[in-house]
């Protein structure tokens, strides 16, 4: 593992565990502690690495440069939500909202998750309305990173380079530290590590799906959001070969791709049950982990790669304008490039942005005659059973079409 | 002219004006329907009615459009249209009826609508982007996300701010992207003196503006901000960069001027009895109903923040400098789109300020189901704000589009509370001041 500057400053040759677990217990073992994790509302490992003297950002939905957090030695934590009973955050809000930007905000003032700077992004109308009332409510520094929403003006790059360079300020001061052009780049180099053993995770659900399914894959996937970057690696580099060498057989199962999970997560229960009929073999769930296709170079200004990164090599989600990637021409290309049979069009409820693209895809799904089952869903979700009969349906159907 | 005369002729101008101004406006784009012309469809928060008028595009916004429908009461004819399309009754009903509308052809209850040739439009709210991609997947036309990064935190919290000069080149940058586009697009070359021109009139504008928000802060109030607020933001936005807006602001401030010194109310005999701020759009579905729930208490809208955000920045004090039509326009459209947003997102201060300019006695939250940049913020903020100051807050959830999340019963039942409780407070205070 490599190095990690402490939130104080100095380089600790002593890397902060915070998983109580590793490759060691073996795969099955490995992705139920991931699921323990990812299902613990008390985030225990964030609490570890603040009990230990690190600092922590905490950064919604849907996409956050880590890298820029990493190189201050400062904990990136995916704020994401969780299913939890609402005391507090209900009362600050409205009815016509979607449950994360509740649970997040609950998260935070029952102190279940502490955070010293927050930052939250334009991705919707709900969202960019959390920095101020997070500040209204939480002592630590609450901001909006403010993402280009014309990222077809040959001028985004710039303005996204400024905006890194801003927030990466903010961090410094949070942390006590200054962070150099070669901090940036080491900490580049330990993600573009992760993006390739997540790309290898998603190789291994698009072409063999019956070894991974898809609630498994979101174990690993989603525990990511909570530890360094440098024990995710260490974690998924022995379990990736174990995977691979699992001992299962395929099934007569459709394959489909899951559209919906970019911002509000599903509960791992409603993703159990799509795969007992389907193999998901593509998703854009936690798709900001996966943001950036391909490795940042590490060569000249990393604030300036990171931003093209974000900008030019780089994924969809029905909360980015680009005018190179209509979001229906992206999601046929998805399912194209995965082999995938079917769709399965989801949507957080109260979720605008993922509620109107439904539209558009649907209408580009008709005119590919690709089938298509249409759902919504919430993190708080407990029963499943009505979505189990209708996706039951859904694929005899097409079965037997 | 007797004071008789003067009388029957300046009171009520603005809303007989703003009316026939309305009727043109529609009666043109009716014309350019008919004829092919091209338009332009822009929003209220950053319309760039300027530069789009050098251009000699029509000016189209889908969200008067839309509102129209449910003041006219046929919005559920076109929210039903759009639904049976596939839209969720949870999203936007601006843009469900806008959507509806296209697929009718532009037939609309006050004329034709022209369909579009560009979209131009900001990021001050992110279902502006989300509705022209609607477009662009419809008629397959250029639409332009003018991106104005906004505050990035609250005023006063310790993070410091961006640069707004960088922030300013970026929209710079694109503004001159725009015309680039613009030109291509209309075969007209672009005109800075034109955009001067423009310019000066909207300067023009804003300053009446900002007097007719400033003109309420006296009591009694001569206007309903709600009511008349509304239909003078109608205004402010078709008519504007125009002289017959410029005019039509030069007039309605001369009116309310002669209403203050006359201490005319907007209620007719009705007193002034109780001075509420509103906060968040109105109720569409049942406007003159939703306002008459509150006028019949005696209870007069003083200000709004509906006529702050959806003003196009004209409620602050930023006028265009001249001699640099482009820059200024970049800072003017960064400063408009900012102030914008700000005043939903981090609204508390400048809701707590206007309490104390305008001495109102009650808040009133109209969080709505169609648009959460407006309603997400609004209960927390409603806490920070009654800590703040001695004032009683109404909050009342509903539509300005959706009549089936209206209860005007429920409605009722509530503002007579909210009322009765500013009553007794007022004797309270009345009975505290006496010795």
């Amino acid at each position: 593992m490599a190095e990690t500057k402490s939130a104080a400053g100095s380089e600790s040759t002593e890397p902060v565990r915070l998983l109580d677990f590793g490759p060691e217990v073996g795969l099955d073992e490995a992705i139920d502690r991931c699921r323990d994790l990812v299902e613990d509302t008390d985030f225990p490992t964030v609490r570890r690495w603040r009990e230990a003297g690190g600092k922590v950002v905490g950064h919604f939905q849907v996409y956050f440069p880590e890298e820029l957090a990493h190189a201050a030695g400062v904990l990136p934590v995916k704020v994401r939500g969780a299913p939890v009973e609402r005391r507090e955050a209900d009362s600050h809000f409205g009815s016509y909202l979607c449950c994360i930007i509740r649970s997040s905000l609950e998260l935070a003032i029952t102190g279940r998750l502490e955070l010293d700077m927050f930052v939250t992004h334009p991705i919707c109308d709900a969202a960019r309305n959390l920095a101020g009332i997070w500040s209204r409510n939480r002592p630590e520094p609450a901001q909006i990173l403010y993402f280009p929403q014309n990222p077809n003006s040959t001028f985004s790059g710039t303005y996204l380079r400024e905006e890194y360079a801003r927030v990466l300020r903010d961090i410094e001061g949070i942390a006590g530290v200054q962070v150099t052009d070669d901090d940036l780049r080491r900490s580049i180099e330990v993600f573009n590590e992760n993006r390739r053993l997540l790309r290898d995770l998603y190789e291994i659900k698009r072409e063999t799906p019956w070894l991974l399914s898809v609630d498994e894959a979101y174990a690993l996937v989603s525990v990511s959001g909570m530890i360094t970057r440098e024990e995710h690696n260490a974690l998924l580099r022995p379990l990736i070969p174990l995977i691979r060498e699992r001992d299962a057989r395929p099934q007569d199962k459709m394959r489909v791709v899951f559209e919906g999970g970019f911002c509000e997560q599903p509960p791992f229960d409603l993703l159990r049950s799509i795969s007992e009929f389907c193999y998901v073999v593509d998703d854009d769930l936690l798709i900001g982990l996966r943001w950036i296709l391909e490795s940042v170079p590490t060569q000249g200004d990393p604030l300036a790669n990171l931003a093209d990164g974000y900008l030019n090599h780089s994924s969809y989600s029905p909360v980015q304008h680009d005018l190179r990637k209509p979001k229906e021409k992206m999601l046929l290309e998805r399912i194209r490039d995965s082999r995938a049979e079917a769709v399965i069009v989801s949507a957080a409820k109260m979720c605008e942005p993922g509620l109107d693209e439904q539209v558009a895809y649907s209408q580009a799904l008709d005119e590919e005659e690709i089938p298509y089952f249409i759902t919504e869903f919430e993190e708080k979700m407990t029963r499943y059973d009505h979505l189990r009969i209708q996706l039951e349906t859904f694929v005899e159907n097409l079965l037997f079409e | 002219m007797n004071q008789a005369t003067a009388t029957e002729e300046l009171i009520g101008r603005g809303a007989r004006d703003g009316k026939r101004l309305f009727k043109e406006w529609f009666k043109e784009l009716t014309e350019a329907a008919a004829t092919g012309q091209k338009a332009a469809y822009v929003f209220v928060m950053g319309s760039l009615c300027e530069l789009l008028r050098v251009f000699d595009l029509n000016i189209v916004f889908p969200e008067i459009n839309s509102l129209q429908t449910a003041v006219r009461k046929v919005s559920d004819e076109y929210l039903s249209l759009a639904e049976d399309h596939g839209f969720s009754p949870d999203v936007c009903g601006y843009v469900k009826a806008d959507y509806a509308l296209q697929v009718r052809r532009g037939d609309h209850p006050m004329g034709q609508i022209p369909p579009p040739s560009v979209a131009v439009y900001t990021n001050a709210c992110n279902t502006y982007i989300k509705w022209a991609e609607i477009w662009e997947r419809m008629y397959d036309i250029p639409i332009v996300t003018l991106d104005v990064p906004g505050s990035r935190s609250a005023p006063g919290v310790a993070l410091p701010g961006a640069d707004l000069e960088q922030d300013r080149k970026y929209v710079e940058h694109q503004l001159r992207e725009l015309i680039e586009l613009l030109e291509k697009l209309t075969g007209v070359p672009f005109d800075i003196d034109r955009l001067r021109d423009v310019l000066r009139l909207t300067n023009d504008m804003g300053r009446s503006w900002r007097r007719l928000l400033e003109i309420n802060q006296e009591s009694p109030a001569v206007y309903d901000a709600m009511l008349e607020g509304t239909i003078y933001l109608g205004v402010v936005n078709g008519l504007r960069g125009t002289a017959e807006g410029a005019e039509y602001f030069a007039d309605l401030v001369e009116e309310m001027e002669y209403k203050l010194e006359r201490g005319i109310t907007p209620h007719g005999e009705v007193p002034e009895e109780h001075r509420l701020i509103f906060v968040g759009v109105p109720c569409y579905p049942i406007f003159r109903r939703f306002y008459q729930l509150f006028s019949e208490w005696g209870g007069t809208f003083v200000g709004s923040t509906y006529l702050w955000f959806a003003s196009g920045g004209l409620n602050s004090d930023f006028e265009y400098d001249l001699d640099r039509p482009v820059e200024s326009l970049a800072e003017g459209l960064l400063l408009g789109v900012r102030s914008a947003v700000d005043s939903m997102l981090f609204q508390d201060r400048a809701l707590i300020e206007a309490i104390d300019s305008h001495r109102a006695d009650g808040v009133v939250y109209h969080p709505i189901k169609s648009c959460r940049t407006v309603s997400t913020g609004l209960a927390d903020s409603r806490r920070v704000v009654l800590e703040s100051r001695d004032v009683l807050a109404l909050f009342i959830e509903s539509d300005m589009m959706d009549k089936r999340v209206v209860s005007e019963a429920q409605m009722k039942n509530r503002v007579d509370a909210f009322f009765e409780g500013l009553n007794s407070r007022k004797l309270r205070l009345a009975g505290a001041s006496t010795p």
